[in-house]
């Protein structure tokens, strides 16, 4: 598949070379190990939110730092946790003595190593929760939570870090709410097309012209189900009524609604996935508070959407609604 | 036979130019059963060992070379495997700390730490569809070789059956662990690539320890 690259080797760094550069006014690059970025600005005696994951899924994560977002990122390799050694950077730059909030997507990779770098700033006395994000619906049963995967959700549960830390909640606290709305999100989403590594440049899976695979994961892990590609209407609603069911949605309730792009999906198809969303929680007399369309966690140029709802109480749209600025979303 | 550190240093380069050129054989069975980059982060990590294998050249400790390589593989890597064979490096380089060289005991006692290692930290067990299904019947064949006396060249060549033997049976098995872990039935039929690099790396050990110590390749 073509890229517009130079080096595969080199796509990661010169990536984070061109976004630091892009935006000055939001973003510092730490020194050491270059993988490490950090708010320009930290608001005084704030906890910290520290996020990460892999590269490859852009804006997502170095875009969610700022205001309303998080404080810090480290990036890694492409589709892998970064290393302890970045975590570590970051959470030293943001730590400001009221402790750090670790909040990240549910993969090995980046369990071990957000936990390393915890260990290591214990040593150094600085304090850290962690919160594992598993909106991902598809990626195992409802009874075991614990193995399920983050994607889209993430933007969502780092809104609300970013903003309950603004809002001067303690690290516990903030443990709770996002726990909280880590409980009341849920993803599905469907790829169309594979995206493909720069080091490989192979399609990471096949997927033939007339199919569509329900619940593949955001680095081409194999999904639920595969089957004849179907209209925007009934994706849909087939997504989303695994949705509706796991959250219980009843009249009269709020959610946040994201419908997040892979990589090659346009956004009028993105939009007509959200009419369909929207016509359906309508009919089962949700209200949606706020919602988002576009690419958030895209997945290099895979192509396929998801869609992701928050079941909103009082305190989480406030949070919600608390205003943002940084690369990826800005709210006023 | 005594390995000195140089020559350890060499078999590490000879690990690391294999990984590398079967990356691609890696990454392959990865996209089976995972995000297909499995040979991309070990040929990363094995090229960040080579480099630093260069300014390490007149350091004579062994475990210190582990030590300083653990964390190169670690930083380099991130992931899933990163912290994994930082931990195995750690581990076994920490049984090595302060030898110029390694007797054949020094290499078992090597092996089995790091496996030590890479299990405590994944908290894996045989049969979970891991590199530990290949690690696991390696250091057994190994330890249980040693114990019993047998020639050392029998004892590397068998370990390193072992370890195919291991490899191939993950075929059979339902994943439990990783992104694959999530796939449940599907991933039954393909080899775990973790598995597959972990025969590598031993059997890239045993070649070049072979040829570096003049034994015959059988």
């Amino acid at each position: 598949m073509k890229k517009l690259i130079n080096h595969p080797d080199r796509v990661v760094d010169e990536m984070i070379d061109g976004y630091v550069a892009a935006y000055p006014n939001h973003i510092a690059r730490l020194s050491t190990s270059g993988r490490a970025l950090v708010r320009k600005q930290l608001q005084k005696g704030k906890v910290g939110v520290v996020i990460g994951g892999g590269s490859g899924h852009e804006p997502g994560f170095m875009g969610y730092v700022g205001k309303g977002f998080a404080d810090g990122v480290a990036v890694g390799n492409i589709f892998a946790s970064p290393s302890p050694e970045p975590i570590l950077e970051v959470t030293k730059a943001v730590d400001q003595g009221a402790g750090v909030l670790y909040i990240y997507g549910n993969y090995a990779g980046d369990c071990m190593n957000f936990d390393m770098s915890a260990e290591l700033a214990a040593m150094e006395n600085i304090r850290t929760a962690t919160v594992r994000i598993t909106d991902d619906a598809a990626s195992a049963p409802i009874d075991q939570m614990e193995k399920r995967r983050g994607i889209a959700g993430f933007v969502l549960l780092f809104k609300v870090a970013g903003a309950a830390t603004e809002k001067g909640y303690s690290l516990d606290e903030t443990v709770r709410v996002c726990t909280k709305a880590n409980e009341r999100t849920r993803t599905m989403g469907v790829a169309l097309s594979p995206c493909s590594l720069p080091q490989t440049r192979k399609p990471a899976f096949e997927l033939a012209d007339d199919e569509m695979e329900i619940g593949l994961g955001i680095h081409g892990e194999p999904g639920m189900t595969r089957g004849k590609l179907a209209g925007a209407d009934e994706v849909a609603a087939q997504l989303l009524d695994r949705i509706t069911d796991e959250l219980q949605l009843r009249r009269g309730d709020r959610v946040a609604v994201l419908v997040n792009g892979l990589g090659s999906t346009t956004l009028m198809e993105l939009y007509i996935v959200f009419r369909k969303t929207a016509e359906i929680l309508d009919s089962l007399g949700v209200h949606i508070h706020r919602s988002y369309v576009g690419e958030y966690v895209t997945s290099l140029e895979m192509g396929g959407c998801s869609i992701t709802v928050m079941k909103l109480d009082d305190e989480l749209a406030g949070l919600i609604d608390h205003p943002a600025d940084c690369p990826a979303l800005t709210q006023l | 036979m005594p390995l000195s550190a140089r020559e350890f240093m060499r078999i590490l380069l000879e690990i690391g130019e294999r990984v590398e050129n079967e990356q691609h054989r890696l990454s392959e069975l990865d996209r089976a059963i995972g995000d297909g980059d499995h040979g991309v982060s070990m040929a990363i990590g094995w090229r960040a060992i080579r480099d630093k294998i260069k300014e390490l050249e007149h350091e004579e400790d062994i475990g210190a070379i582990l030590q300083v390589l653990s964390k190169t593989f670690l930083n380099a890597v991130g992931a899933s495997v990163g912290p994994l064979y930082g931990m195995a490096f750690l581990k076994g380089g920490a049984v090595l700390k302060g030898k110029t060289s390694l007797s054949e005991r020094d290499i078992v006692e090597f092996w089995a730490a790091a496996v030590d290692g890479i299990r405590q930290l994944g908290k894996a067990e045989l049969g979970d569809k891991t590199m530990l299904d290949a690690w696991i019947p390696i250091v057994n064949s190994l330890r249980s070789s040693m114990e019993s006396g047998a020639d050392w060249l029998n004892t590397l060549d068998q370990a390193v059956r072992a370890g195919e033997a291991g490899m191939e049976s993950t075929r059979q098995l339902l994943s439990q662990k990783g992104r694959s872990g999530r796939l449940g039935d599907r991933s039954v039929g393909h080899i775990d690539p973790g598995a597959a690099s972990a025969c590598l790396i031993f059997s890239s050990f045993v070649d070049a320890y072979k040829r570096i110590k003049g034994m015959n390749i059988g």
